[in-house]
């Protein structure tokens, strides 16, 4: 008789590898996982399960799974390695890292990692423990979420998400939810891998209940299809199209008036000579510089906005929102400024929907009926995807997508944008602006992060280093050397590092390597030591990204796989012997303590949503009070608004507001090389099947979407002579990679979009597993990442295409 | 027995995404190797007038479908419906499902068995 059991858990990371949140049964006889289901009872997804999830048990007992700790006995790259103990791998990784530390300094370590998985706070601890800062997430410009996580904290102080009920009890039924009339997807093929921490079919739920779509996509996807307005936006343009929405809602009077009197910085003053923020100490010698002046439309003299007690004073002001003043300043001389409601409007003006249409190529009319329909829709929500990360101008872009849901009056209202915490502020992973129960010992030890100093953002809220800045830095060795490498669950040369052969390089360069992964991969053949990890069904967790708060139950083990916390944890108290925590279950109940319940007690309920008039459950928190640690309405932001003039933006010497700027290779802004390279490349479609690089080695999974493609419009491949299932070479003055031609109406004629995080499990005898024959990320550099460190431009490159001749031939 | 007292699945096409969590769940339930599954999602580019297109998705039940006999005995759903993430697929018996094509447009109502 088998000993048959169903063990409730939510997914995330490693298995499915999306960011995480289903409730699933997992099934058990004997020890052994047999099958997955999703948990029909959970409120996430109500049993419902994606493909990735459900191909589980091919993955769990999949016979290339790394099963013990291995150690390097060939030379680097030649993939040669050898069983050890986890005793050995922990002792060699403690006596190496601990060299490195005594000669270089521990920040000369670097712990990097992928995809926002269930090991953020388990890296930083690791880091901080052995005392370094230099937590990297290993793509260019950081250019996943953080960088619109830190726009928005920039800008108004806390991110915020669609509203799909996620916060409620009841969902959609509750009395306080309302479905949103329409809904913006901007860049963003959600119902394929759900990133962000969002269910990506909550959307068509919301559809089938009404929900009108305006799709911003070059590509004609499932929303593209079904909405009401396809803006088929030139790639890298989106922020002219959110200027130029504004453009039409500002001009057409379809903003929220009360909203821009009461909760935006509007009238705040901006001096005319410098482009900046009249501050009270330009006008006052005992005037404090984080206050500003206003101008009373009642007395027409100047007033202060007092930033700490978030006050006019006097009190009385009524403060004009437009016009021209002359201030005297401090040394008897006048300054003209104007209101930065004005400054902003001049800032939108010249976005016409002509002009509009000249940069982005979507049609006038078109893009003036969407913003119309976005902005009469009450409510409307705007979700975006990481293509808005992946363009070096990502700071501005976040700036005019956020005053569209701010000046329609859609923050943080039911079925709008609304501010997302994680619930109970239980910290599990360390978001941009977020602190956790796991921090670094002291201020100094964080002073050698790198790109910290450079960047804004990177003081601010990104708790990470700078990725491009750490690749230089391999190489220069300026201001202090790299000389390891601690790599979990990342795989530079396959996925998440663009010009992987410059990654390879570095890779080559670097004294010691500890990758921790779930299989071999290209990247891992580079490492000194592999440590074998569990899946998010091997393991316990907290997952507290957004809502609700969540367990993960272990429901079984498979051979000396460990969870990416259990090892790092034993490291972390052999390199600090002080460390907080005696046990996991201690750092657990640390980390779920502002529910008011132990990580047993959470175990045992599953899952927990915040309760009502907590900052981290919905609605009108800037109303109530609820944002700002001084407990007064308004944002968590410097001037307590919404920010359309960012203080924080002037502070660090950036244009303070929003704009559009052409990314720096498109046909555009390089017509010397659209000659040689006419079609724009774009990347990183998301296909069911995969997350990033991974599951290329899950049989179902494969099966689904077998080979590395490039879309290609019918016109562009009858023109190059390519037919459907054709190699083809995709090259520009990077590089040259392979792709089977799928010849498709889905793409425009002047764009390719190619397939990303391509290797070959399957080619075991190559080294790198052939990663770099069909890896996109060869044609795009690093480096270009926008002023403040952020951005990468990944969705808008430049190309050519040709039928491949020969097998192989490139 | 006829035709209209057998089982079906009525598949709202409008609203399937092409996520193929019905094709993978089928192979879970049944063990299919690679390639083989009940229900096969099937792409669709439908050539529109002034060159523009319009994407479908569609699962087809194929010879493999048993209609989950051995969990709809059990009162669960068969595992595609169970798990299909636009909740796109009911099943049920062909002449109640017949009634609901009334309802609304683009949907497709398959007996594979």
């Amino acid at each position: 008789m088998k000993n048959k059991q169903i063990i409730k858990t939510t997914s995330w990371s490693a298995g499915p590898g999306c960011h995480g949140g289903c409730g699933v049964l997992a099934h058990i006889e004997d020890g052994r996982f047999v099958k997955i289901e999703g948990d029909p009872d959970h409120p996430w997804n109500q049993g419902r399960l994606c493909a990735r999830a459900l191909a589980m048990t091919q993955y769990v007992y999949h016979e290339d799974r790394l099963t013990r700790p291995l150690k390097r006995v060939g030379k680097r790259g030649e993939a040669h390695f050898e069983e050890i103990t986890w005793e050995e791998a922990f002792d060699t990784i403690e006596a190496r890292m601990n060299e490195i530390k005594a000669e270089s300094g521990p920040e000369s370590m670097i712990f990097s990692m992928g995809t926002g998985r269930d090991i953020g706070p388990w890296i930083c601890m690791l880091a901080y423990a052995f005392g370094s800062p230099n937590v990297m997430f290993a793509l260019s410009g950081n250019a996943c979420y953080s960088p619109r996580i830190a726009a928005l904290d920039t800008i108004q102080g806390d991110f915020c998400v669609f509203d799909a009920g996620q916060w409620l009890e009841g969902r959609y039924d509750h009395p306080e939810y309302q479905v949103p009339e329409c809904m913006i997807i901007w860049g963003y093929n959600i119902s394929a891998t759900c990133p962000d921490n969002l269910f990506g079919h909550w959307i068509i739920d919301l559809m089938k209940k009404g929900t009108k779509i305006i799709c911003v996509d070059p590509r004609l996807s499932f929303f593209a299809s079904r909405s009401k307005h396809w803006l088929q936006i030139r790639p890298g343009t989106d922020a002219a199209l959110a200027m130029g929405m504004l453009y039409v809602i500002i001009n057409e009077g379809l903003y929220d008036h009360d909203f821009l009197e009461t909760y935006t910085d509007a009238p705040r003053l901006v001096r005319k000579d410098t482009g900046q923020l009249l501050r009270h100490s330009d006008v006052d010698p005992v005037g404090n510089p984080e206050n500003f002046v206003v101008i009373d439309r009642q007395t027409e003299k100047t007033a202060i906005w007092d930033t700490g007690d978030q006050e006019f004073f006097p009190a009385a002001t009524i403060p004009a929102l437009s016009g021209n003043f002359n201030i005297e300043l401090l040394d008897g001389s006048c300054v003209e400024c104007i209101t930065a409601w004005d400054a902003f409007l001049e800032s939108v003006a010249p976005y016409t929907p002509e002009a509009v249409e000249k940069i982005t190529m979507i049609p006038a009319r078109e893009m003036a009926l969407a913003a119309r329909l976005y902005a009469s829709s009450k409510p409307a929500a705007i979700h975006w995807g990481v293509p808005i990360d992946m363009t070096p101008e990502i700071t501005p872009l976040c700036h005019a997508i956020a005053a569209l849901w701010a000046l329609t009056g859609n923050l943080d209202v039911p079925g709008g944008n609304v501010f997302t915490r994680p619930a109970f502020n239980a910290v599990a992973y360390a978001l941009p602006g977020a602190e956790g129960v796991i921090k670094l010992k002291n201020q100094d030890q964080d002073k050698p992060r790198i790109g910290r100093e450079e960047y804004g953002p990177f003081d601010h809220f990104i708790w990470r280093c700078q990725t491009d800045k750490v690749l230089d830095q391999i190489f220069s060795e300026d201001p202090y050397p790299v000389k390891g490498l601690w790599m979990q669950t990342c795989n530079p040369l396959s996925g998440i590092g663009l010009d992987p052969e410059l990654w390879q390089k570095a890779l080559e360069k670097l004294d010691f390597i500890v990758g921790v992964d779930l299989f071999m991969t290209p990247s891992l053949r580079y490492a000194d030591i592999i440590l074998p990890a569990a899946t998010f069904l091997e393991k316990e967790g907290v997952r507290s990204w957004w809502v609700p708060l969540q367990s993960i139950n272990e429901t079984c083990r498979v051979d000396q796989c460990r969870s990416d916390l259990e090892i790092n944890f034993e490291l972390a108290r052999r390199f600090d012997p002080d460390l907080k925590w005696e046990t996991i279950h201690g750092l657990f109940d640390d980390i779920v303590r502002p529910s008011g319940m132990s990580f047993k007690e959470l175990q045992a309920r599953g899952w927990a949503l915040p309760p009502e008039n907590h900052p981290s459950r919905p609605y009108r928190r800037h109303e109530k009070g609820l944002l700002r640690q001084d407990g007064k309405p308004g944002f968590a932001t410097p001037s307590g608004k919404f920010e359309l003039y960012s203080t924080l933006r002037e502070n660090w010497g950036l244009p303070a507001l929003p704009y559009h700027k052409e990314p720096p290779f498109t046909p555009v802004s390089r017509p010397d090389l659209a000659k040689d390279y006419p079609l724009i490349l774009s990347t990183g479609r998301r296909s069911p099947a995969f997350f990033h690089s991974e599951h290329r080695n899950i049989p179902w999974l494969r099966q689904l979407d077998p080979d590395p493609v490039v879309e290609i419009h019918p016109e562009t491949a009858a023109r190059h002579g390519i037919g459907s299932g054709e190699w083809v070479v995709v090259e520009n003055w990077m590089g040259h990679a392979r792709f089977k031609a799928k010849v498709t109406k889905i793409v425009p004629p002047w764009m390719v979009m190619a397939a990303h995080g391509w290797w070959f499990p399957e080619k075991k005898d190559d080294p790198l597993f052939d990663t770099f024959s069909s890896n996109i990320n060869v044609l795009i550099p690093m480096n270009e990442q926008g002023d403040d460190g952020l951005g990468a431009p990944i969705k808008h490159l430049m190309c050519r295409i040709r039928k491949e001749t020969q097998k192989g031939e490139q | 027995m006829s035709v209209l007292s057998n089982q079906g699945l009525l598949i709202d096409y409008e609203y399937c995404t092409g996520c193929f969590a019905c094709q993978i769940a089928c192979a879970q339930e049944y063990g299919w190797e690679a390639g083989m599954s009940g229900i096969d999602v099937m792409e669709i580019v439908q050539d529109l007038p002034k060159g523009k297109a319009y994407l479908s998705f569609l699962p087809f039940p194929t010879e493999l479908c048993s209609l989950c006999s051995r969990r709809t005995k059990k009162g669960k759903k068969p595992a595609c419906v169970h798990h299909c993430m636009a909740n796109v697929i009911t099943h049920g018996r062909v002449e109640e499902l017949a009634h609901r094509l009334a309802d609304k447009p683009r949907m497709v109502l398959w007996s594979p068995k």
